[in-house]
């Protein structure tokens, strides 16, 4: 183990070059482009044996891991924003071939307008897609988990692909100490992929046969099935992981001081941290406020949400997207997972941190504030530039 | 060919150990591509055309429709210089 001052990006590079990637191939995208350019120089420097395979488009990137994975190979792809939507169509032939490729995500802003910073739309706009989906809060976490990934997407039980993803700038370009596992703690971790290759060389085979109405929905619900068994495997994954460097990052739905909360707020990524700190000061003055952070948004921690819910008063959701028409994202799927719940809790949900707006610690406490005092309306955008005020 | 009838029945993903062209695409054909030998030129350009890779060539050089494929679009007859290529209605 060594500790390195490296940027979220680096971190998904190292993870990558540590879990001896057979092949790579991306496309570059801002703020995505540093990690691929890592692991060029790992490769190029002998450091890290693997077959870079450079194209003209994301869509030919990932493309180019699905054929490679279906043929047994490990394999890793990073992009962001634009290039991700530009994936889409791939990421479902992914999840649909059961290809474990393993893809970091730096979110970054929809546009138009053209924006380079963060914001969650890019990727919870996947969410239907097959794919497990983390998000990161640290540079560590991201490295854990991208460690993690591999071995979860490729777990005989699970077989999907899966994406971590790191807020643009907040992790993508800022550096912080990490711990970087010996390559042999990893070669334990997550020794080389098993022959579960979905095609052979020399045998004619053809990915995403033809299937009539008789058969589509079968393959579809094992899919359904292996998300749904992936959250189990991911606690083992991760408890072997503790044992081997003594970092646990808490599961799906990692909570801060819950215990005795009546008010919760449901973050997702770096606004989390800000957000911890929020916590502290409004303990301090008295209010039984503690976090929740959706580690995992596919699959959704249904089970850990209703654990959670069933002791508070009031849930609400900090969301850095936007369903038109709808609300956020993560509101949606919070909301849908309490409903069945016998007792529910007022559920409020914050837009807030849009294209890259910092969100402060004055804006967490403004929405906790709001959310402690106030019933309506379901859905605010915090701190809104209007005349009238915003609401 | 392998017979699946339930879920357990099934590969993990979604392969296929036979080429696509087994399946006969053209069965709701209405109209059929008929080509007249004599105006033929064999300039190729009905094969050029063609969306779906359903003219091959015989012996001599002559386009060929596949009729297992052919889906009676009339692109080739449409695009055909000499007018070889009568549309005729499927019995």
């Amino acid at each position: 183990m060594v500790e390195l001052v490296i940027s979220g990006n680096y971190a998904q590079s190292y993870a990558a070059k540590l879990a001896r990637v057979h092949v790579v191939s991306a496309y570059p995208i801002t703020p995505q482009t540093s990690i691929v350019e890592k692991l060029a120089e790992f490769v190029a420097s002998g450091e890290l044996h693997a077959e870079y395979i450079k194209v003209e488009s994301e869509h030919s990137a990932l493309q180019a891991c699905i054929s490679a994975s279906a043929l047994g190979a490990r394999t890793y792809t990073a992009t962001s924003s634009q290039g991700l939507l530009l994936m889409h169509e791939l990421l479902h032939w992914a999840a649909g071939a059961r290809t474990p490729v393993v893809m970091g995500v730096v979110n970054r802003a929809v546009a138009p307008p053209w924006s380079i910073w963060t914001d969650h739309t890019d990727t919870v706009a996947q969410r239907d897609t097959g794919w497990i989906q983390f998000y990161g809060e640290s540079n560590q976490e991201v490295l854990d988990t991208t460690l993690m990934a591999f071995r979860l997407a490729e777990h005989p039980e699970v077989r999907l692909p899966t994406m971590v993803t790191e807020d643009a700038f907040y992790l993508s370009h800022t550096v912080e100490p990490v711990d970087i596992p010996s390559q042999e703690e990893i070669d334990r971790f997550l020794p080389p992929r098993e022959r579960s290759a979905t095609l052979e060389v020399g045998t004619a085979m053809r990915l995403g046969s033809f299937t009539g109405p008789d058969l589509y929905m079968e393959f579809r619900h094992k899919i359904a099935a292996a998300m749904g068994r992936a959250r189990d495997v991911f606690l083992e994954i991760e408890d072997d992981y503790a044992r081997l460097t003594g970092r646990n990052h808490g599961g799906p739905l990692p909570t801060y001081k819950v215990d005795d909360a009546d008010t919760v707020l449901v973050t997702m990524g770096t606004a989390t941290t800000t957000a911890k700190g929020v916590v502290d000061a409004m303990r301090a003055d008295g209010h039984k406020v503690g976090l929740a952070k959706l580690r995992t948004f596919r699959p959704f921690p249904v089970q850990e949400l209703r654990e959670l819910a069933g002791g508070v008063d009031r849930i609400g959701v900090l969301d850095r997207s936007f369903t038109f028409g709808a609300a956020g994202a993560a509101f949606t799927e919070v909301a849908g997972a309490l409903y069945s719940l016998p007792q529910r809790p007022v559920l409020r949900d914050f837009v807030a941190g849009l294209g890259g707006r910092d969100i402060t610690a004055t804006t967490v406490r403004e929405a906790l504030l709001d959310l402690l005092t106030r019933d309506g309306p379901e859905a605010a955008w915090v701190e809104l530039k209007r005349r009238d005020g915003g609401d | 060919m392998k017979q699946y009838e339930v879920e357990e029945d099934l590969p993990e993903a979604p392969i296929a150990t036979t080429p696509s062209d087994v399946i006969h695409t053209a069965s709701w054909r209405t109209f059929r591509p008929v080509i007249d030998l004599k105006l033929c030129t064999k300039c190729n350009v009905c094969w050029k055309f063609c969306p779906d890779d359903a003219i091959g060539f015989d012996g001599v050089g002559f386009p060929v429709i596949r009729l297992d494929y052919c889906k009676g679009c009339a692109i080739c007859a449409e695009e055909c210089k000499p007018k070889a290529i009568a549309m005729v209605k499927e019995e």
